[in-house]
């Protein structure tokens, strides 16, 4: 069977894996232990399933617990998270107590694991209070922070920032969301995996289907956007970008694409909102998609033309890093994370407003070349510097440098 | 003497925010004045690691910024025209940052400013140098093994070096001293390389084709 090693290898190149086995080299037999809140769903589980494979793959005792609790702890950890990113949320003291006994309870379990281990990364805030409770670690902590916390409400981040003065290091996806802390803060960007199944390639009849099951018509232009129905992601804008193309090029269909039930209570104000403004133009087509329905984004990613991201505010904005990597040029609001995916001219265009999208749009349809020349640099450029294999370059990198002191310049032997 | 073999490295960079940010053109001098000096170079030379692209319009992170934050394209030019090259050490490129940007301060009306979201972030990066394992004896080895470098490699030896170096050159240039005036030309063409206006992979090509052209027949 092929390791995943080589799989990436095959993907990323034969020289990223060599990379990634140079830097592994001093970690040999290492013991890394991930923790995070959930085994299955969402971004983190995801990526851990492969990164702790990988570190194993590269001879590093890397290892992955899950903390877990009952359903008021996952109330206040969900709390945290709206808050952390800003939303100003009080927090009853019950359940802070809650959050706190159910990581005793937690720690009693993994206490002995936790402090042999040479290296701990806590991921978000679920587990963060952890450290307290191993008094005897020996090895380093790091908190992988994965959301937005550029402009957290203070409350709950003055609550949770005691906690993390024990850690050795954190881990931020942007500069833009670092906090101050009182230790190194290290910036490794998020990425996506080229083997997952919103990710893979796609047979045509998968496409086909696609077409046929959303009644697209694949001899006119496609626009998409998959994101939740949130007023961040401006979907109104998106319309309002697809009418001022529609004059010019009546051909011209839209795809608003996003998650379905969402515990996010404002998610069915805006989606009556994106349906109002859509006006039942049938060339819009609003699709409310199962979390899980990652081969039907891929197919859609891949059956669009250009792919919009006309964010307000974003945190990093993964789906931009796959319609990218589907060989997409991506119109995306100039901000946050979308910044560093979106370079004007090359992958895309950074706009500001749905007249700047209509532009942009209107330029691409007209000059195919240059479309298919962008789509082209997009996935080059996500191969270049937004797949998994980066991430985990990243991780030892950091992990190195950590376990050999917190100088400018580190260097190895052989 | 016996010449020492070439020992090919590899490296790495590890970014980390100093959670020092600047809104405003005075904030930024201010934090000038007092930031660390890895973090000038960082913003200086950090971009060659990092996701960008090709022929990027200003040369720096601080360039880039007044053009891209502050809207202000005179001083976006001042500040990208600063070659790091030029200073003998990193005090001397902070000095010559702030009188820059001094001197944009007393050229206008109002102190210029950004949005929240376009602050200047101040960084630092950690170098993690390995060891490849690969050793070169002779010069021409040096030309067979550059096509394949990567871009750690070439930044390594090329622009890390001159940070290490007391003589601020490159690690081809301090190698090849050994062998006296048999490498003295191609010592010379090295220097004239200018890496502050390349990007890593074209200073790769550039560097493989100047060892490709001096050794000439004796590589193919």
């Amino acid at each position: 069977m092929t390791s995943m090693l080589e799989q990436y290898a095959d993907i990323a190149g034969e020289d990223v894996v060599e990379h990634l086995r140079q830097l592994a080299g001093p970690l040999k037999n290492v013991t890394v232990i991930h923790v995070n809140s959930t085994r299955m769903g969402g971004g983190v589980a995801e990526i851990l399933a492969k990164l702790v494979v990988l570190q194993r793959e590269l001879g590093i005792d890397s290892r992955w617990e899950v903390i877990s609790g009952e359903s008021q702890f996952y109330g206040c950890t969900k709390s945290f998270h709206n808050a952390l990113q800003g939303k100003q949320i009080a927090i009853p003291d019950a359940l802070l107590k809650v959050y706190e006994e159910t990581n005793a309870q937690n720690a009693a379990l993994l206490r002995g694991a936790l402090e042999e281990a040479d290296v701990v990364m806590i991921h978000d805030p679920q587990p963060v209070p952890l450290s307290k409770h191993c008094p005897n670690r020996k090895g380093k902590w790091i908190w992988r922070c994965h959301i937005d916390v550029s402009r957290p409400y203070r409350k709950v981040w003055n609550y949770l920032r005691p906690f993390l003065l024990d850690y050795d290091a954190s881990i931020f996806s942007l500069a833009e969301f670092v906090q101050p802390l009182p230790h190194p803060q290290y910036l490794i960007p998020p990425s996506i995996d080229p083997l997952a199944e919103k990710n893979i390639d796609l047979d045509p009849a998968e496409l086909r289907r696609v077409y046929d099951q959303f009644n697209l018509d694949p001899a006119r232009p496609i626009l998409l956007q998959v994101s939740r129905f949130d007023r961040f992601k401006d979907p109104v804008g998106v319309i309002q970008a697809y009418g001022l193309v529609k004059r010019f090029l009546p051909p011209v269909q839209l795809v608003l694409a996003g998650g379905g039930a969402t515990d996010d209570p404002e998610g069915d104000e805006v989606l009556a909102q994106v349906r109002t403004e859509a006006d039942g133009d049938p060339d819009i087509h609003i699709l409310r998609l199962a979390p899980d329905a990652h081969r039907t984004i891929n197919a859609l990613q891949r059956a669009a033309d250009i792919v919009l991201q006309k964010s307000l505010r974003e945190g990093f904005g993964l789906t931009v890093t796959e319609a990218m990597w589907k060989g997409k040029p991506v119109i995306g609001g100039d901000t946050g994370g979308i910044r560093l995916q979106v370079v004007n001219r090359h992958t895309g265009f950074l706009v500001s407003s749905p007249e700047g999208a209509a532009l942009r749009i209107r330029y691409l349809l007209q000059h195919t070349d240059k479309l298919h020349e962008m789509g082209r640099k997009a996935r080059e450029f996500v191969k270049e510097h937004f797949l998994l294999p980066r991430q985990v370059r990243e991780h030892l990198t950091l992990m190195v440098a950590l376990l050999h002191g917190n100088q400018e310049r580190i260097e190895l032997g052989r | 003497m016996e010449i020492r073999a070439f020992a090919f490295k590899d490296c790495a960079l590890t970014v980390i925010a100093t959670a020092r940010r600047a809104q405003n053109l005075r904030e930024f001098k201010d934090i000038l004045e007092t930031i660390g000096q890895a973090s000038i170079y960082y913003h200086f030379w950090g971009h060659l690691l990092r996701p960008g692209f090709d022929d990027p319009e200003y040369n720096n992170d601080f360039a880039s910024w007044a053009h891209r934050g502050l809207h202000d394209s005179r001083l976006a030019e001042s500040l990208s025209i600063i070659d790091p090259s030029d200073f003998t050490n990193l005090e001397t490129l902070r000095h010559e940052l702030i009188r820059v940007v001094e001197e944009r301060l007393d050229e206008t009306e109002m102190v210029p400013w950004v949005k929240a979201d376009q602050q200047f972030h101040f960084l630092r990066s950690q170098i993690v140098v390995f060891d490849t394992g690969k050793r070169i004896t002779e010069p021409e080895g040096l030309a067979l093994i550059l096509p394949h470098a990567s871009v750690g490699s070439t930044f390594f030896h090329f622009i890390d070096a001159r940070r290490r170096s007391p003589e601020h050159m490159d690690d081809f240039r301090t190698w090849l001293g050994e062998f006296g005036d048999e490498c003295a030309q191609l010592r010379e063409q090295l220097a004239a390389v200018d890496p502050y206006f390349l990007t890593l992979t074209e200073l790769r090509s550039q560097l493989t084709l100047l060892f490709a052209n001096y050794f000439g027949a004796k590589v193919s």
